[in-house]
């Protein structure tokens, strides 16, 4: 079968950051009507090429050619003119307008300017019928569910002439029936001859909708493949460069072991967040939470974490009752919190890697007795070394890092206090298999070393694969406490989830 | 107060979008007010009481529609006051002065305002700076070169100011305002037209929704968020120009803290600091809610005029709280 001519081919493209090349003579082809996987590590270079192509960066080296001829892009503007448009995984729309104009604005439809809100809304209304969306046009943006939003800035990016479509992470907060809603929009917009340049961690979805898929490591060009020609194993070690043993060392958790209980949590509530539960958590455990979003999960952290305010119950530290009024006093006891929501609530995107790392050891200490610079840097060459973060530069600003490694700071940033119970809350969202393997190989030796870990994620695997004890939650509540022995699969935490009783 | 709001919410129609709800409370008050005035004092209730609302207001009501697509985007603009005594200075002085004609010491005064604007919008936007600081430090120069003028008050005689000022525009039936009145809503009208049927007034919109999502949708940000900011140095001009009206005077101590009561009418009138979220009728009732507040005081004859920021302080506060509980469903 004859190759069509490519809409889009970048050859030898380079892009550098003070002291990161990001990418290094990168080749990369999109064809008329096909989806394409981008493939890679965090930090291998997806998004710097993303913003390569979509003209917020400009380029170092190589050229860029759309229908075989050379192109320059000033900005993001001329990029869309030119056909590229981008959907990005945070919805990138106004929220306070309606859903009409987020699709129109900036190109409505107008007579002696004056905008003609009666065909803006008739186009719009039109559009999304086409992507088989049935929504109120005239409603604010913010009143429909990110799903919908999702699909908003999919229909704005196609309502012009769009002939590449590129869509960055746009499934990571949907759900299995969003995510097909959003696969039968790619699967007619590839009928219309969109070339759609796609990019998710989720390996499943990959090989459900891509044809072919280009993979990067360290900001080079691995190859291009075509998805049924590439088992999911082998792209996974093109990807990460290494054989897969280091994922499958893991294996199973070893049984739970009877350490002595160190948190207990006694008919501990809120109301509206999450109904009174009891759960105990014992050093040298970890003690999974698994449920749907929105099921409680993040809550129970909270209050174990004294964010928020528990309207009944208790909680007792290692025997004693334990007022955790404050993060400061759960600190004081030696619990620390890794927040769900890493880039507003835990980083500090201007602070060097250095200082994100110290900023919870050196707010226990109070600010009058600052962390001398000697300490500080043996403290952060420790973690730096110990977690592998990349690059491994202490006085790199933390906003230069990819999402996994910045996962990682944020995580030597607890560990640095030596907590007794850590919790983490989707610690793995987000970031590439790589960083993924080494985070969750990070929290079984920490339990091994006698910490104790709540383990948040709705990835039904990953919770299984690493705790003694799964809980899990549904509608606000926690329903079950599963020993995860032989007997516990995900099909019967599944069904757990599903049923809202113990199976 | 904060307890009558949300009852006030569940007694609205199902069918009011919740963006209109805080423009409907201005609404509400300001009908209120009207009727309690009217209840409470011989001689309120009479069409010329509100008129005389807008005729005394009439400046400020064109500063804040300026100020009112400052905000939309999410900023703030605090120089509107000393650039409006810096129009009525400079308009005093070339007049009186130097015997310029009124046409062109109008197209002036509005050209410096607009150019103030232009300036203050690029300096926030090039070098990113807040724009409270810069519109602070536009504050403080425009105010300083009303001195280099003149330190006292300079009269106007110009034959033209003079009859614009003392002009009634007939409605009938006994009642009259000002052509600065008629200027104000003329202003008011164009500004709504513009925020609602025109790309720039949508532009404005969604750049206070989110800028960064604008700049990613295309939408030219720079040139809107320059623009809300010439529009608002404009705007103070012209207010300058009608106070020269009102007052027939140039004075660097006129308008001291105009920018507040300005700041205070928009956000009374519903729209939303953090930009966005906000109509320019709001505005028009938020104004006018501070002036029948200074009508009522002045009806009430004991109590002093500070009474009106006490009123307008607790005002504030009530809708701030508004505002607050709006965006807080909404999250």
């Amino acid at each position: 079968m004859a190759v069509p001519p490519p809409i889009l081919r970048i050859s030898g493209i380079g892009k550098e950051f003070p002291g990161v090349k990001a990418l290094d003579g990168v080749d990369f082809r999109l064809l008329p009507g096909e989806v394409h996987a981008l493939m890679g590590e965090n930090g291998a270079g997806k998004s710097t090429l993303i913003k390569v192509l979509t003209g917020v960066y400009g380029i170092d080296a190589g050229e860029i050619e759309l229908d075989g001829r050379p192109v320059a892009f000033s900005g993001p503007q001329a990029a869309r003119q030119a056909g590229i448009s981008t959907v990005y995984q945070e919805v990138n729309l106004c929220a306070n307008l309606s859903v009409a104009e987020n699709i129109f604005i900036g190109r409505e439809p107008r007579r002696f300017g004056r905008i003609r809100w009666k065909e803006v809304r008739r186009r719009a209304a039109e559009l999304l019928a086409g992507l088989d969306l049935d929504v109120d046009v005239t409603l604010p943006l913010s009143s429909y569910s990110l799903a919908v939003q999702q699909m908003v800035a999919i229909a704005r990016a196609v309502a012009v002439e769009a002939r590449v479509l590129i869509l960055d992470e746009p499934t990571s907060s949907l759900d299995a029936s969003e995510v097909a809603q959003l696969f039968r929009v790619m699967r007619r917009l590839k009928e219309q001859g969109i070339a759609i340049l796609f990019v998710s961690h989720f390996l499943d979805q990959i090989y459900e909708i891509s044809d072919r898929m280009t993979i990067l490591r360290n900001g080079r060009l691995v190859g291009e493949y075509a998805t049924a020609e590439l088992s999911q194993v082998e792209l996974v070690a093109k990807m990460i460069g290494r054989e897969l043993a280091d994922l499958e060392e893991l294996g199973a958790r070893p049984p739970a072991r009877g350490g002595a209980p160190l948190v207990e949590a006694r008919e501990l509530g809120r109301p509206g967040a999450i109904e009174p539960f009891t759960l105990t958590i014992r050093e040298g455990e970890v003690v999974g939470l698994a449920g749907l979003l929105g099921s409680g999960r993040t809550e129970i952290a909270r209050l174990l974490f004294g964010a928020d305010h528990a309207g009944t119950g208790s909680v007792s530290v290692a025997g004693r009752t334990a007022g955790l009024r404050t993060p400061r006093a759960a600190m004081g006891h030696g619990i620390a919190f890794c927040s769900e929501n890493r880039r507003a609530e835990g980083l500090v995107p201007g602070l060097t890697v250095r200082e994100n790392l110290i900023l919870a050891l050196q707010a226990a200490r109070g600010w009058a007795r600052p962390l001398p610079r000697r300490r500080q840097d043996e403290l952060v060459a420790k973690y730096v070394a110990a977690l592998n973060i990349r690059p491994a530069d202490p006085e790199q600003l933390i906003g230069n890092l990819s999402g996994g490694n910045q996962q990682k700071v944020l995580l030597a940033r607890w560990l640095i206090l030596e907590p007794r119970l850590l919790i983490l809350d989707e610690p793995t969202r987000g970031i590439d298999v790589g960083a993924k393997a080494e985070i969750q190989r990070l929290v079984a030796e920490l339990s091994d070393g006698g910490m104790a870990v709540l383990y948040i994620s709705a990835e039904l695997e990953e919770v299984l694969r690493l705790s003694h004890k799964v809980g899990v939650l549904r509608d606000r509540r926690l329903v079950a406490e599963l020993e995860n022995d032989a007997g516990l699969t995900t099909e019967v935490l599944m069904e757990t989830i599903a049923s809202g009783a113990r199976s | 107060m904060s307890a009558a709001l949300p009852a006030g919410r569940r007694g609205l129609p199902r069918k009011v979008p919740r963006k209109y709800v805080p423009v409907l409370v201005t609404a509400g008050l300001f009908a209120a007010m009207l009727v309690a005035g009217g209840l409470r004092y011989r001689g309120f209730a009479d069409g010329q009481v509100v008129l005389n609302v807008f005729v005394d207001n009439a400046f400020l009501l064109v500063v804040a529609v300026g100020m009112t697509f400052v905000i939309l985007t999410g900023g703030i603009d605090l120089s509107v006051g000393s650039v409006v005594a810096l129009s009525t200075m400079i308009s005093a002085t070339l007049l009186t002065g130097h015997g310029w004609p009124a046409p062109a010491v109008i197209v002036l005064v509005l050209a410096i305002g607009a150019a103030l604007g232009l300036a203050m919008g690029a300096i926030i936007h090039h070098f990113e700076i807040q724009p409270f600081i810069v519109t602070l430090a536009g504050m403080f120069l425009a105010r300083g070169l009303c001195y280099t003028i003149g330190t006292e008050s300079i009269p106007i005689t110009d034959g033209t100011f003079t009859a614009l000022a003392q002009t009634k525009v007939r409605l009938g039936g006994g009642l009259w305002v000002s052509p600065s009145v008629v200027v104000a809503l003329v202003v008011v009208l164009a500004a709504a037209y513009v925020l609602h049927h025109t790309r720039l007034g949508r532009d404005v919109y969604a750049v206070g929704g989110g800028e960064q999502s604008a700049l990613l949708m295309g939408l030219p940000v720079a040139r809107t968020k320059i623009a809300v900011y010439t529009i608002s140095g404009f705007c103070s001009a012209l207010g300058g120009v009608l106070l020269s009206f009102y007052m027939l005077s140039g004075y660097g101590l006129h308008a001291v803290g105009m920018e507040l009561d300005a700041i205070a009418a928009v956000v009374i009138g519903g729209t939303l600091l953090t930009g966005g979220s906000g109509y320019l009728l709001g505005t028009v009732l938020g104004v006018l809610v501070l002036g029948l507040i200074q009508t009522i005081i002045s009806f009430e004859g004991t109590l002093s005029s500070w009474w009106t920021k006490i009123f307008i302080g607790l005002l504030l506060f009530a809708f701030i709280l508004l505002q607050r509980l709006i965006s807080a469903r909404r999250g």
